[in-house]
């Protein structure tokens, strides 16, 4: 069984979560700009919970607040869509199958003659909650997983990794065959239930890799000295070192989980007609990119603010949880 | 710099993948002078002519062998082609003469037994030949091909060689347009190195057609060269036609928007807004005998109670064929008059009124028609088609809407979806349906009763919906046994206006063949079956 | 290490037997296969039943598993239902897909790491914003469309390449495909090696470098780099499954012949023989692509240790 021994690199000098200056690289010019001109490290004064740091911080970010907006923004929509589109998403007219944009229908319509607009606010319900219903799940089954497998290695390292071998190589569209063709319910918890079962290896075997180096850090294997528990050391020590490549993947990976769920849609077992959603729109506007490019821009626009809102909430979680920051 | 180590390094590692792998090589495309270069899927099943029943398979077969009739690119008219004379007294008992002259590209000699031994491999049970039914009509075909059981026979009883020219046929019941149905691929003679070296065969098929395979990659390509020695009327005009395997119909018309391909027979309804500025005339989009229809589960008492037959009509006035037609299939398809095929012309059986108004678009009629008989059985109407195959969805999400805006109401008919065909069709099998399917249906032979009866006689091999009807079939029976082709026809429209008056299904549209071709050729035309007619085809 | 890779290498066979077993029963599951094999009719009792014998589907599902593994061990992968052998399928897609996988992860590895230690360097410049609107770009416009305009545009407007590849494949012909498959993967690689290097610029042992008056070039490439790339490394391990398996749509658009292809194929027509043999081939490549990943940890990461 692969037991990733600890070695301590004496190159190295201790460092820790003490405060820091930046590194400047050349000409003086600083790598990374301060999110804000915040607390000199928590000092070795008083502690305070890393937690309530990254709070803190991420109070005063203007990233955070402002992909905090359009969350919001999003989920209201999503809770109401009716707030800002006064048609029918389902009333198409095939007539105007097409048309461009004009009064009253500012993004035109699409193959059905169906409002783009109006199927654009309206399928923000289906893709966000799939989108972030699967990352979550994904995040939190994968990161667990994968992380208890890469802190504690051994054999349950070896039974996860296996497993996940196994899983990376069903193809999706079998997956999506089986498990979803018994299914009846119209609801949109079996494509997220089964693009978490599908999506969490690989989100395993990231944080297996991180939480192995972050495990080797100094200072981790101080606190090991020190006589820290095993749970205090993953969540105090490991996870913050760890968790960033895991937010990275997630907050890309809810882009492709929504496209992911039109293409089991076009496979016939995804959602059931007539559930309304971003990808949906755009599979079927993707053959006719080359007539009506109109029909794929509005739901891939809504698409691609959807994932920069959580990529920017992502880099400033990231930001407030990383030690060095401070 | 940083940059000029990563170049460094990119260039080495692109070197190394291209030695470890660049192993390809050959060319192909460029296109062998003379040789026509078309679009081709991957044959679904084995390429034995009684064992094709794709379109695929199907283009093959109709370069490689030439049966007892062919089919007239242009009418679609059954005509003499290996057959010197079929003839009958009582429309039961036939006598085949096959033509002086012909061989098989091997130098075999095509005679009676040719064929004989060609239909008994393809009717008997262990040869597992899909299309075996076909034989259904020549009497022993039970015996050799027993519903349940092993066979215990092993040739056709109805089948007797004559002499090296001649052999006799019985059915098991009057069929007078029985001659006509021998056009289809499934009669092809085959030669003997067919049952001596199977294998062999299967891999480069011989056959007494215009064009002998040359090579056979299965799955990429299939070379076939003009056989100069066709003893034939309809000898190849190109020197040749390389059949390319293309994963997707919209690579190959891309491909041939490129110059790289010189002829695809499928172009897709994407590119149908585009073929006039990419190919200018060098478009065909000519009728084909294929007719979609929506079937509907009989089985299912609900569909089946008395009443139902006005809400099938009045769904059918809730579709508006013409707008769907045009908007979604750029008129590659035509609206649906009859249940049978324009392709079959007035003489043969069409009717451009025999439907009335039943088939045009009558959103009020319609709604008060759905509510007279008592509504969508349920409620909501699901409209199940395959996903996998065809881009079934767009028509009927387009059919839902029209039903949804004549009925008022937008949850009365959605799209279900099933994941693959094989599913899809043991769905059908298994009479699980509770609401209307997709049924299309592509002639065999260019005949009405071809349009009729596999769909609609009581448990015939096609009939999805066991729709069943006492009139229909005996209406059916009489048609068949009538010698005088004209009354038959007669005949078998009055079995149809009897499936009109139940809605029976409902007939949508009549499909097109669409192809589109490079400049490098000229003289193409598909025949009624959508497949290109390759030997008329001549390289520019 | 050798007893080590050993251990790992002995792991195969429960996980050979294991996949092989899953999918078997799962597209047994999908149901019965032969009524697709008769176009739009129902095929005559008579010839189904002969044909599920012919395959094999009339006995219980174990007995099937039971021959087929038999039959395996032999050689023999079975037969898909046009009649073509299995063996005879891969030998074909195989050879192709691993030459595009390989074009798409040198192009993940070239132009993603690249894209990362840049944008990582110069964090909120207009460089990572240019970056970062590509990358919004690459998740939101399907594949599918991005490999049709890049057909269109390179194919036919400027006839730069064929738009089609030929059954030959070679190299050459895939690199506009291999972009395409990439560019979703690209999007992760940068986006991880972005954070990676951004995190690891401000380690002590980078200050350290720094302060000893090391040159630039040589503090990223060795200090920086070196120690930022265990997520990349990992996440193009677990890519591999999803270039080789996964490209359906990539080759489908580009007329290529491959392990994509053909298993969608497969699985659509339901045929058990074609999809588990492709599927148990794929899994043992993951088995292996992640093996080297793990060998990578400790290449990158001294301090980590396989006994």
């Amino acid at each position: 069984m692969p037991e990733p021994l600890y070695e301590p690199d004496t190159a190295i000098s201790a460092g820790g979560a003490g405060g820091a200056t930046d590194f400047a690289v050349d000409e003086g010019e600083t790598l990374e700009k301060r999110p804000d001109g915040g607390p000199q490290g928590a000092g070795p004064g008083k502690p305070r919970s890393l937690w309530s740091d990254a709070w803190r911080d991420l109070r005063r970010n203007p990233v955070f607040i402002v992909s905090g907006l359009v969350i919001a923004f999003l989920v209201v929509i999503s809770l109401w869509p009716s707030l800002i589109a006064s048609g029918n998403p389902l009333q198409c007219d095939l007539a105007r199958a097409q048309e461009g944009s004009q009064p009253g229908h500012p993004f035109g319509f699409d193959g059905q003659g169906c409002d783009v607009y109006t199927r654009t606010v309206y399928g923000a319900r289906t893709s966000v909650t799939v989108g972030v219903c699967a990352t979550l799940g994904v995040a939190l089954l994968g990161s667990v997983l994968g992380g208890l497998a890469g802190f504690f290695g051994g054999g349950w390292d070896a039974l996860l990794s296996r497993i996940t071998d196994v899983f990376f190589g069903i193809p999706v569209v079998l997956g999506g065959l089986v498990f979803l063709s018994v299914v009846t319910s119209t609801t949109v918890w079996p494509v997220i239930g089964f693009i978490v079962l599908l999506g969490w290896p690989q989100i395993a075997r990231i944080a297996r890799g991180s939480v192995i180096t972050a495990k080797q850090n100094d200072y981790v294997q101080a606190a090991r000295a020190l006589g820290a528990s095993n749970a205090r050391m993953l969540l105090r020590h490991v996870t913050p070192n760890a968790v960033a490549p895991v937010i990275v993947v997630a907050t890309i990976a809810l882009g492709t989980y929504i496209s992911l769920e039109a293409t089991l849609s076009y496979l016939g077992v995804g959602l059931k007609p007539p559930t309304v959603s971003w990808g949906i729109d755009l599979s079927a506007a993707s053959p006719y990119v080359r007539n009506a490019p109109h029909m794929l821009l509005w739901p891939a626009g809504a698409l691609a603010v959807t994932v920069l809102a959580f990529i920017m909430l992502g880099d400033a979680v990231r930001d407030a949880l990383d030690p060095k920051l401070r | 710099m940083r940059g000029a180590a990563l170049a460094q390094w990119t260039a080495c590692a692109v070197a190394v993948a291209l030695a470890a792998t660049a192993c390809g090589g050959g060319d192909n495309g460029g296109g062998a002078s003379g040789v026509v270069r078309s679009s081709w899927g991957d044959p679904a099943n084995p390429l034995e002519p009684a064992n094709t029943n794709e379109v695929q398979g199907g283009k093959v077969l109709d370069m490689l062998f030439r049966g007892l009739k062919r089919y007239d690119p242009k009418t679609g008219e059954a005509k003499d082609m290996l057959a010197e004379k079929i003839v009958t007294t009582d429309s039961r008992d036939f006598t085949v003469t096959v033509k002086d002259g012909w061989t098989f590209s091997n130098g075999e000699k095509v005679t009676a037994k040719s064929f004989v031994d060609a239909w008994n491999y393809g009717a008997h049970l262990e040869n597992n030949q899909r299309n075996a039914y076909f034989f259904g009509y020549i009497e022993g075909y039970d015996k050799v091909h027993p519903e349940k059981g092993r066979a215990t026979a092993d040739t056709l009883s109805g089948l007797r060689v004559k002499d090296a020219r001649t052999f006799t046929v019985r059915l098991t019941q009057k069929f007078s347009t029985w001659p006509e149905t021998l056009g289809y691929a499934a009669f092809a003679p085959l030669p003997r190195a067919f049952f001596d070296d199977h294998d062999a065969w299967l891999a480069k098929p011989v056959g007494n057609g215009p064009y002998t395979v040359e090579s056979y990659a299965r799955g990429s390509q299939m070379t076939m060269r003009k056989w100069g020695e066709y003893p034939g009327p309809d000898k190849a005009r190109n020197g040749g036609v390389d059949l390319q395997v293309f994963t997707d119909n919209n690579t190959a018309y891309t491909a041939l928007t490129a110059g790289n391909l010189d002829l695809v027979d499928d172009v897709p309804a994407s590119q149908l807004k585009n073929v006039r500025a990419d190919l200018g005339d060098r478009y065909i989009n000519s009728p084909a005998g294929i007719i979609q229809t929506l079937a509907f589960p009989y089985y299912d008492d609900r569909w089946n109670a008395d009443g139902m037959e006005k809400v099938r009509k009045g769904l059918s006035m809730a579709i508006n064929r013409q707008q769907i037609t045009e908007t979604i299939f750029q008129r590659t398809r035509t609206p649906a008059k009859d249940w049978t095929s324009p392709v079959l012309a007035a003489e043969g059986g069409f009717d451009d009124a025999l439907c009335g108004e039943a088939c045009e678009f009558k959103p009020a009629e319609a709604k008060k028609l759905v509510a007279e008989g008592g509504g969508i059985p349920g409620g909501t109407l699901k409209i199940t088609f395959n996903a996998d195959t065809g881009s079934h969805r767009e028509w009927v999400d387009a059919v839902c809407n029209s039903i949804n805006n004549a009925l008022g109401n937008d949850r009365a008919c959605t799209g279900n979806p099933v994941g693959t065909f094989a599913d899809f069709r043991s769905q059908i099998t298994d009479r699980k349906m509770t609401g209307p399917f997709r049924a299309g249906w592509q002639m065999d032979y260019p005949l009405v009763q071809n349009f009729l009866q596999p769909l609609y006689y009581t448990n015939a091999s096609s009939n999805d919906g066991k729709w069943t009807n006492e009139e229909f079939d005996g209406l059916i029976d009489e048609a068949n046994a009538e010698s005088d082709p004209v009354k038959a026809v007669e005949k078998f429209k009055a079995a149809e206006k009897v499936a009109r008056d139940q809605m029976a299904a409902i007939p949508l549209w009549y499909q097109n063949g669409s192809a589109g071709y490079s400049d490098r050729i000229s003289n193409v035309a598909l025949n009624p079956f959508s497949v290109p007619v390759y030997n008329e085809i001549t390289v520019n | 290490m050798g007893r080590y890779v050993i251990r790992r290498l002995l792991q195969m066979i429960p996980v050979f037997f294991g996949a092989t077993l899953l999918i078997f029963l799962m597209v047994n599951v999908m149901g019965d296969p032969v009524a697709g094999l008769c176009g739009d009719r129902e095929c005559d009792p008579a010839t189904a039943a002969r044909l599920r014998a012919e395959f094999g589907l009339d006995q219980p599902v174990w007995q099937q598993y039971a021959t087929y593994m038999g039959n395996v061990f032999s050689g023999d992968f079975g037969t898909a239902f046009n009649g073509q052998r299995v063996t005879e399928l891969m030998a074909g897609a195989f050879p192709v897909t691993i030459r595009l996988t390989l074009v798409a992860i040198v192009f993940e590895i070239v132009i993603g790491i690249s894209l990362g230690v840049l944008t990582g360097l110069r964090r909120g410049r207009p460089v990572d914003t240019g970056v970062l609107l590509m990358t919004l770009v690459v998740i939101s416009i399907p594949t599918f469309v991005t490999g049709l305009l890049l057909q269109l545009l390179l194919g036919v407007k400027w006839g730069l390449v064929k738009p089609a590849v030929s059954s030959a494949a070679t190299v050459d012909e895939l690199l506009v495909p291999g972009l395409v498959l990439a560019s979703v993967s690209l999007a992760y690689v940068t986006r991880l090696t972005r954070t990676s290097v951004a995190e690891n610029s401000r380690a002590d042992y980078v200050r350290t470098a720094v302060a000893k008056g090391l040159p630039r070039r040589r503090v990223v490439s060795r200090h920086l780099l070196r120690n930022s790339l265990i997520p990349v490394v990992t996440f193009i391990g677990t890519d591999v499954g999803a270039l080789m398996g996964g490209a359906i749509v990539t080759e489908r658009i580009f007329n290529i012949h491959g392990v994509g292809y053909q298993l969608y194929q497969g699985i659509l027509r339901q045929s058990s023989q074609t999809v588990v043999g492709f599927v148990t081939v794929l899994v043992l490549v993951f088995l292996l692509a992640n093996l080297l990943v793990d060998i990578l940890y400790a290449v990158l990461d001294p301090r980590i240790r396989y006994a």
